[in-house]
């Protein structure tokens, strides 16, 4: 479990970065922190594993202050994934994945081992192991800053706009992945993003924040949706837009979902809850 | 072309090559002093320019000390350290060290500087130490723009260690001098003949070095890194 | 204070001639630079041939070039000819290379924009690629000036009368005071062409405001 505890970030000048922020994400639990750029998420996330401290407020994961644990050994326990994979350039995609476990102490070839076992489980072809970043496609580099973060075997896993970077084909298909990867693993994943449908795809909890880390919504995607809980979530989510306002129109027998627009976006499976009229 | 001629019979004539003071033991002297300016600049220039890339503290000060040394004439550096220390190789290797230094610096702090931000915060972010840090992505990475800076200080230094044997009795510049008081041309050529061809090997070499380097931090692009120069 | 007071006349000479010897080749480098630049950043074919010539004369040393020029060209050892010739040759090596990166710094979507607006190639290089390429231009000739104020006074060991007569002349005679006024002016006369450089720069390009070093 990650505890924010009234967190407050002020920089030198005045700049107030995160205003007062609490919340705690379970764990096994997947939340999101969802925001334009300047609403202070990605500082939030940098204070769990204390690339930033914050001014006044505590972080605790599992009840531990953070600031009582050496920042490095912090650093190593928790799983970091960052747009565009943030690899290193001059080392080898096994080599990136091995970095933390050898950092730790591990033997480079133990390591490297596991690494291509978990090149595997984040779906890439092992036969990638020894190439470079550059010569990897952005999905494949992002797959392979999953598997880094997953080297060590942490609880929890931070991501920072972890998909923002590729296209939105390969985007959904990480997405589903990271779903997929998470059923079997269960970790404590904490991650920031921009684009909220990201936030619904992903998120057990998604928490809307304004300016200074305010939270304006938390709940779940389908809350969210559900109730807007004024008008600057509302506008967020893009309640009301053409998108999100969907109606059924029945052909054949077939209840076809269309948007605002009439646009068709689906097909409406009789339900078993529900039952068919 | 008959100076050219008669500069290259000084040359491959056995007898100018042996002994103190000969052809080979002044190329030997000629390496030496200049490798050992070198690495001393290494010595100073490495740590310092690499502390100032990663902490960004003192970035100023490559400023002024490169576009400073740039200006400063080397042979007013030589003469002046010559009166002040007297005959001897201390004024030279002074002199030298003095100019050897900013390239090498500025090559290490623009080298580190040169790192990707992301990659930096990425190495941080997993949970490198500083040290880790600097050993294992700053370097590496920054590599082909440090030995740029290296090579830049290496023929500067080779180049000026020629001039040193005016205040000194040291290298190649000597028969060159000589040459030069005694009115005879071939020898003064010749020795600047070989002067010239010892920078243009010492310049080779270092671009292989360098490209080599180019490769380990950019392994699927080189060696167009290996193409990096600080002027000086 | 004294030793300058002296020898006031005999400075102001000297410091003639090191300008005689100075001004010449930054000026001859930059007009052989810069077509020979343009080449290198527009041809393929060219580009390795000129930028690894033009680097390897680079390393050759000052003094070593002093003496062989002579050999080649016939010039006698302590002419200004000697001297500027090899300054031009230094000038060139490092101007090159900068004029080849000016030139690349044109967007390639600009160039387009001037051939489509009708420019003739001639027009396109006199009105939009030369003056694209200044700024970046500028900061490798400011590079040469220094240099080339610095090098000449090398030439006072093989006899060629400059500042750099300063040094040679103090050493022999043991006056620190003539070295010291050698070392000032050479540094002066490289901030004052320097200068001028930036401010020529600042009125031929006064979409720039400022101009880096």
């Amino acid at each position: 479990m990650i505890e924010f505890d009234a967190v407050r970030k002020e920089y030198p000048g005045g700049t107030v970065a995160v205003a007062g922020f609490s919340l705690r994400v379970p764990s096994h639990s997947v939340v999101a922190l969802v925001g334009s750029s300047g609403s202070g998420k990605t500082t939030l996330l940098r204070m769990v594993n204390r690339m930033v401290e914050p001014t006044s407020g505590a972080v605790r994961i599992d009840d531990v202050d953070v600031r009582s644990l050496d920042p490095v050994g912090l650093r190593r326990s928790i799983g970091y994934v960052l747009q565009a994979g943030g690899l290193l350039p001059h080392r080898t995609v096994a080599d990136n994945v091995a970095t933390v476990p050898v950092l730790a102490g591990r033997s480079r070839r133990e390591a490297r081992a596991d690494a291509l076992g978990l090149l595997e489980r984040v779906g890439l072809d092992p036969a990638l192991a020894d190439r470079y970043p550059a010569q990897l496609s952005g999905g494949q580099q992002q797959r392979v800053g999953v598997a880094r973060a997953l080297a060590a075997d942490p609880d929890i896993l931070l991501m920072d706009e972890p998909f923002g970077a590729v296209d939105p084909i390969v985007r959904e298909q990480l997405q589903a992945e990271l779903r997929a990867l998470q059923a079997e693993l269960g970790k404590t994943i904490l991650f920031v993003t921009h684009d909220v449908d990201e936030a619904f795809a992903l998120a057990d909890e998604v928490v809307v924040l304004r300016a200074g880390a305010e939270i304006a919504q938390r709940g779940t995607p389908t809350e969210i949706l559900a109730a807007p809980a004024d008008d600057f979530v509302a506008a967020f989510v893009g309640a009301g837009t053409a998108r999100r306002t969907l109606r059924i129109r029945e052909l054949d027998g077939r209840r076809v979902v269309v948007d605002g627009d009439d646009r068709p976006t689906g097909v409406l499976e009789a339900d078993a809850r529900e039952g068919a009229p | 072309m008959n100076l050219v001629l008669d500069a290259l019979a000084w040359l491959l004539d056995s007898a100018n090559w042996d002994g103190r003071g000969g052809i080979g033991a002044r190329i030997l002297e000629h390496l030496g002093f200049s490798a050992a300016v070198v690495a001393a600049a290494c010595a100073i220039g490495i740590p310092a320019g690499v502390a100032i890339g990663h902490s960004g503290r003192g970035r100023s000060l490559v400023i002024v000390l490169t576009s400073g040394a740039r200006a400063l004439p080397t042979l007013g550096l030589l003469t002046i350290l010559g009166l002040a220390l007297g005959i001897g190789l201390d004024a030279p290797f002074l002199a030298l060290l003095v100019l050897a230094l900013p390239p090498v610096l500025a090559g290490a702090y623009a080298g580190v500087e040169s790192v990707a931000r992301e990659t930096v915060g990425a190495s941080r972010a997993i949970g490198m130490t500083e040290w880790q840090l600097v050993r294992g992505v700053e370097l590496p990475l920054a590599a082909p723009v440090l030995l740029g800076g290296v090579r830049s200080a290496a023929l500067q230094v080779i180049s000026t260690a020629t001039l040193a044997a005016y205040v000194a009795d040291t290298g190649l510049g000597r028969p060159l001098f000589e040459g030069l008081k005694t009115q005879r041309y071939d020898m003064m050529l010749g020795a600047s003949l070989l002067v010239a061809l010892l920078a243009l090997v010492v310049e080779l070499g270092f671009q292989l070095v360098q490209s080599a380097a180019a490769r380990r931090a950019e392994p699927h692009r080189a060696p167009s890194g290996a193409r990096e120069r600080i002027s000086a | 204070m004294t030793w300058l007071s002296q020898n006031l006349h005999i400075v102001w000479g000297l410091l003639a001639d090191h300008l005689l010897l100075s001004v010449p080749p930054i000026l001859l480098s930059l007009v052989i630079s810069v077509p020979l630049g343009r080449l290198a950043a527009g041809s393929r074919r060219w580009r390795t041939p000129l930028l690894t010539g033009t680097g390897l004369l680079y390393a050759i040393p000052s003094l070593p070039l002093f003496i062989i020029i002579p050999a080649i060209t016939g010039f006698a050892l302590r002419s200004p000819a000697t001297i500027i010739t090899a300054l031009t040759l230094y000038g060139c090596a490092l101007l090159v290379r900068g004029a080849a990166d000016a030139f690349a710094s044109v967007p390639e979507d600009v160039r387009l924009a001037a051939e489509a607006t009708g420019h003739s190639r001639w027009a396109s290089f006199w009105r939009v690629e030369l003056p694209l390429a200044g700024p970046v231009l500028l900061s490798s000739l400011r590079v040469v000036v220094v240099s080339t104020v610095s090098l000449v006074t090398v030439g006072a060991v093989i006899g060629t009368a400059s500042l750099g007569t300063l040094f040679t002349d103090g050493f022999q005679r043991g006056i620190e005071a003539s070295i010291l006024t050698g070392i000032v002016l050479t540094v002066v006369v490289a901030v004052v062409l320097d200068a001028l450089c930036v401010l020529a720069g600042r009125a031929a390009m006064p979409w720039r405001r400022t101009v880096s070093a």
